[in-house]
């Protein structure tokens, strides 16, 4: 259908610290055992897109985003990966491989994307209105374990405004103003031109960009190589482009084309224009059409800008915080779980085969427990996701929690809400409450931490 | 309209059986005609002999031919068009480098990449053949754990981050080095799998195949011997013969087969393929009330479509479905359908969600779609063109239809293009027949529509005097290029247009008009009887001209026609002659469009109006949203074409004369 895909699979993002490390990039970091970048390949996979390009921040990210798939999707997908420079961001990265990019229009997918909403989507609607950008919008996920309790009003109280301020015009098709929530202090501004043309506007905050984009190449690459300041897709080229929407200054399809020579000229260029009108009356015109036309005659050029707005009852969530991360896994074996791949057990949980459980140790539903992994006497695991190879002593309670591979667990340990990062060791009566603990870590005896993060010094 | 209105000229109950023919039992009959023949208890073969008898010089038995009161009396000598007789030059194939082309070019060193990998010697020089740049290979840090080892690629521009190169890490094994396709060989072999890309001819049975075959022989046979007088009544007995596989093909056939067959035919020897006459058969509808058929259609179906649940009675046979679940589902299965063009794929999107509506508009999108359909196109290995490209066209078409059932200008459209690729010279190279069909499709475009619509303008023009009020109904895009010029040409007169809901066409017409300084009225349907003594001239579009007269246009039509006719007022209508087709229909039942019926029970923006919110799921209402209508000939003064402007009763010549040879040359 001649669309590329790109992948942008970032680095070491610095707002997951400590569960990112050199070791395990942003990528790499597990959901229900496996690598969060697997999620979006095998979403495009289904979709039937096996070509892809994925780009990731640092040269030893890249390999080791790059050995795993090789080792993953050998005989599956026909996928390439470009190492960029840390910090270029996603404009940057796509500079870098622009030279690459050949097919009429670009996707742009992010690779911390766990979805279901189907990319052909947001591709049809891009053709069907033949836009510049087409950007696909879900509803704004509430954050926070939607479980336990108490804690669930606090976490509510403690985000307000994370996500996009969106303006749509009436169809809720087009893209008329978009602002990342961060930004927005007080008052936002909106061109009046735009407003005119639409006559009216629905501004949304319960939207959020998932960043998946549609892109068309050429105006893309345009505007990259123009604008060298621009940095993210999400905070330049996309606000950039909703801006100038209706004084386009991007090419379009380039010069119209023609090559007859003589009176030919003249009549085959009348013709055009007949032809060109009996298409443009036929449809109902969007309000580009209308304000290119203008009040005083003047043609003005425009793009469009559209949006497809993903269904409620489709899953999108964006795993770019620590917060995003524990939804995201406690979703993927929960609400959401037809995302995962793995079959259930009736118990409504997945146990390895080869994981031991000890006497009186219970695994209640939406609980995973990867292979390998050993649990002592009258244990009990909560809505929590297991890794690899892990043991886990007597008498210890795991609920709301995330533990990655190799992790060794002492007696009568109590974890919630937190996460455990591969290799780290938790010593006897360890008392763990919204912690996150770094990769290798000893945690030592009868400590008790509420709210930290802990993590290896760098040396 | 109503069809037993006593007035109709077509009142004769043999012709009526024409419109709603079924096939004689005796499907055998193939022996030397004799003269009792013509009078055998087949009233389509009678009818169809008459018919064909008209244009072959000595006309045998006037008193047979009941069609004579309407359809006999023009006999104009067939002038030639002169893009027939004139040869137009073949252009040379452009050797414009397809996208294919630059795309197989990296391709292939991404290939060689691969087999790099596997050879596990990171070099990296493949990369200038096809770009063109400078290239070093640098062993990064990573190079020792990685399977392809690190590139440093200068960038092309030079830009503030500099170039990474791509690693491949993972590749589909079956794709053989030096393939060219982009999209690796698993999906090259789903191109086989979905339905619709099959003919839909293996439906018939054996018996079947063997009855149209010994038919057709015995058919050939005959036309040869008796030569070219007697083979009207061969054609009759062919076509009875002829409809029923297609029949067998597709659900029962309520259309006069055979009639449209003979009228082909009536040249008689000079054309004696049967292969040719298959073609000019148009296809039976589907008929939606036939729930196996249906079934069946359905799994072959590209769209998904869920029918709707509350149809009313007398439309059960036209399709319906539950309009606004198709689009969805198409949409998410963009990537899916690879059979589909992408092009053809964004039309087809168009037509669903209502972008491109018109007949003219449609029509051209589709023909430009298929165009750079061909373009794109290269015939597979042991396929030859004409085949390939003809059942390529046709699963085009089928998901065309598929989006909105296609209109008869449409039709005709595809019938030119799928004659003109079975027509291609096989001396042709791939390119050049390409190069070919293109420019046959920019002529099509070019002659048929836009060079059609101006010569209407020009004669219509003259119809329009200082103080005329021009009425007319909805948005047509030839009557809007009428007012137009009449305009610039300095005339004096006002317009109204008559519009209705729920599309409100006029509005957009409206628009355009006021914006160039027309003085316009606009007035809904419900007061065309008040308004309508005020005009002097009805301006009207449509979407067909059928051969009996019939104009078949946007609903509404006839009731502006009707009013206009009972005040004396003159109704011009403007239709291009690749709108005009030999079908003959009498009602707007049998053959129409159903819209979606949301459109009629809600008024969007209103919500105070909105009474019919909770009952649209009410097993006793029933919602009719029909598209289109026809308006009975005599209703119309005047049919406005390329050809100048002729009563509707001039119909048939035109499409006798000129359409054949425009259309299926």
């Amino acid at each position: 259908m001649d669309f590329q895909v790109v992948v942008l699979a970032g680095g070491t993002a610095k707002n997951l610290i400590p569960l990112v490390s050199k070791e395990v990039p942003k990528a790499l970091l597990p959901v229900a055992n496996r690598p969060v970048l697997s999620y979006v390949l095998e979403h495009l996979e289904q979709s039937n897109l096996k070509d892809l390009i994925v780009v990731v921040e640092g040269q030893e990210a890249a390999a080791l985003v790059g050995n795993w798939i090789s080792g993953a999707y050998v005989d599956r997908l026909h996928v390439e990966v470009a190492a960029v420079p840390e910090d270029v961001g996603t404009a940057g990265s796509l500079r870098a491989i622009a030279h690459h990019l050949t097919a009429k229009d670009i996707m742009v997918v992010s690779g911390d994307l766990v979805s279901d909403v189907p990319p052909g989507a947001v591709a049809a609607a891009h053709r069907r209105h033949d836009a510049v950008v087409t950007a696909m919008l879900s509803s704004a996920p509430v954050s926070g374990p939607s479980e336990s309790g108490s804690s669930t009003g606090k976490d509510k109280t403690k985000k307000p405004g994370r996500y996009n301020i969106i303006g749509l015009d009436p169809t809720r098709q087009f893209l008329l103003y978009i602002a990342t929530g961060a930004e927005v202090e007080k008052d936002i501004r909106i061109q009046k031109s735009i407003l005119r043309a639409v006559g009216q506007m629905e501004i949304r905050a319960d939207l959020m960009d998932a960043h998946l984009y549609a892109f068309k190449r050429s105006v893309l690459q345009e505007v990259l190589d123009q604008k060298d300041t621009f940095h993210s897709l999400k905070q330049d080229v996309l606000p950039y482009l909703v801006r100038s929407q209706l004084k386009s200054e991007v090419l379009l399809n380039g010069a119209p084309q023609t090559e007859e020579n003589g009176n030919q000229k003249v009549n085959s260029q009348s013709n055009q224009v007949t032809l060109s009108g009996i298409l443009a009356n036929a449809s109902t015109p969007s309000f580009h059409q209308l304000s290119e036309l203008g009040t005083n005659g003047s043609t003005r050029r425009t793009h469009k800008c559209c949006v497809y707005i993903a269904d409620n009852s489709k899953y999108c969530m964006r795993l770019n915080s620590i917060q995003a991360f524990s939804d995201i896994n406690r979703d993927v074996i929960g609400e959401a779980s037809r995302l995962s791949g793995y079959s259930f057990s009736p118990q409504n949980n997945i146990i390895h085969p080869s994981a031991e459980l000890g006497l009186k140790t219970t695994v209640g539903p939406h609980c995973m427990l990867g292979e390998g992994s050993q649990m002592g006497d009258k244990c009990s695991v909560k809505r929590s996701v297991i890794g690899r190879h892990c043991r886990i002593g007597s008498n210890v309670k795991v609920a709301n929690s995330v533990i990655m591979n190799h992790v060794t667990i002492g007696d009568g340990c109590s974890i919630q809400g937190s996460v455990i990062c591969s290799n780290v060791q938790l010593q006897e009566r360890v008392n763990l409450k919204d912690c996150q603990v770094g990769a290798g870590f000893v945690v030592t005896a009868g400590s008790d931490c509420k709210g930290e993060a802990l993590a290896k010094k760098e040396k | 309209m109503d069809p037993r209105r006593a007035s109709r000229t077509v009142s004769d109950p043999k012709i009526r059986q024409v419109g709603f023919f079924a096939p004689p039992p005796d499907r055998s009959f193939s022996g030397p005609p004799d003269p009792i023949s013509t009078s055998t208890p087949n009233p389509a073969a009678a009818t169809t002999t008459a018919a064909a008898a008209n244009t072959s010089s000595p006309p045998p038995i006037s008193d047979l031919s009941p069609s004579g009161n309407s359809l006999s009396p023009v006999m104009i000598p067939p002038p030639r068009h002169s893009s027939d007789t004139t040869h137009r030059p073949v252009p040379f194939p452009p050797v414009s480098p397809l996208r294919r082309d630059t795309l197989s070019l990296t391709v292939g060193s991404y290939n060689n990449n691969n087999n790099n990998i596997i050879s596990s010697s990171p070099t990296a020089s493949f990369y200038d053949e096809s770009k063109g740049i400078t290239v070093k290979v640098s062993p990064t840090p990573a190079a020792s754990s990685f399977p392809g080892g690190g590139f440093d690629l200068t960038a092309v521009k030079a830009s503030s981050v500099p170039a990474s190169g791509l690693t491949t890490v993972s590749v589909v094994k079956t794709l053989p080095p030096g393939f060219t396709e982009k999209v690796g060989g698993s999906v090259e072999m789903q191109n086989d799998l979905p339905a619709n890309s099959k003919p839909l001819k293996e439906r018939t049975s054996k018996a079947e195949r063997r009855a149209l075959q010994e038919a057709q022989r015995a058919a050939k046979a005959a036309a040869k011997a008796e030569g070219s007088k007697l083979s009207a009544t061969t054609s009759g007995a062919v076509a009875s013969a002829n409809a029923k596989p297609t029949k067998a093909t597709k659900p029962s056939s309520q259309k006069n087969d055979s009639a449209t067959v003979a009228s082909s035919e009536k040249k008689g020897g000079d054309r004696p393929p049967e292969k040719d006459r298959k073609k000019d058969a148009p296809h039976p509808r589907m008929q939606y009330d036939d729930k196996s058929r249906v079934e069946k259609a359905k799994r072959r179906a590209v769209v998904k479509q869920t029918e709707a649940r509350n149809r009313v009675e007398l439309f059960r046979h036209l399709p319906q479905y539950e309009h606004g679940t198709q689009l969805p589902d198409l949409e998410s299965k963009f990537f899916q359908l690879d059979p589909v063009h992408p092009v053809v794929y964004k039309v087809g999107l168009q037509y669903i969600s209502g972008d491109i509506s018109g007949g003219n508009a449609r029509c051209i999108a589709m023909l430009q779609a298929f165009q750079e359909a061909i373009k794109d196109y290269s015939t597979p290995d042991e396929k030859t063109l004409t085949r390939d490209l003809t059942a390529k066209i046709n699963s085009y078409v089928s998901f065309l239809n598929e989006c909105r059932p296609l209109s008869i200008s449409m039709g005709n459209a595809i019938r030119f293009l799928k004659n003109r690729i079975a027509k291609l010279p096989l001396t042709l190279s791939e390119s050049e027949a390409k190069a070919f069909l293109q420019s046959d499709i920019e002529q099509f475009i070019s002659e048929k529509i836009i060079l059609a619509d101006k010569v209407i303008v020009k004669h219509a023009v003259t119809k329009i005097r200082d103080g005329d009020v021009l009425l007319t109904h909805g948005s047509s895009s030839a009557v809007e290029m009428i007012l137009l010029h009449a305009h610039e040409l300095g005339k004096q007169f006002r317009v109204v247009i008559v519009d209705s809901r729920p599309k409100l066409e006029g509005q957009l017409l409206l628009r355009r008009l006021v914006g160039k300084g027309l003085s316009c009225t606009y007035a809904n349907i419900n007061a065309v009887s008040y308004i309508m003594h005020e005009v002097t001239r009805v301006f009207l579009g449509a979407s067909s001209v059928l051969s009996n007269g019939t104009v078949y246009s946007r609903v509404g039509t006839a009731c502006v026609a009707m009013v206009a006719h009972e005040f004396r007022v003159p109704v011009l209508v403007c239709c291009e002659a690749y709108k005009f087709h030999e079908r003959v229909q009498l009602d707007s039942i049998c053959s129409n469009e159903l819209g979606d019926p949301d459109a009629i029970s809600k008024v969007p923006g209103r919500e105070d109006i909105n009474y019919l919110d909770g009952c649209t799921n009410s097993e006793n209402l029933q919602l009719l949203n029909l598209i289109y209508d026809a308006t009975p000939s005599d209703y119309v003064s005047m049919i406005v074409t390329d050809y100048g402007m002729v009563p509707p009763t001039s119909v048939p010549v035109i499409v006798r004369e000129y359409c054949r040879d425009q259309v299926w040359i």
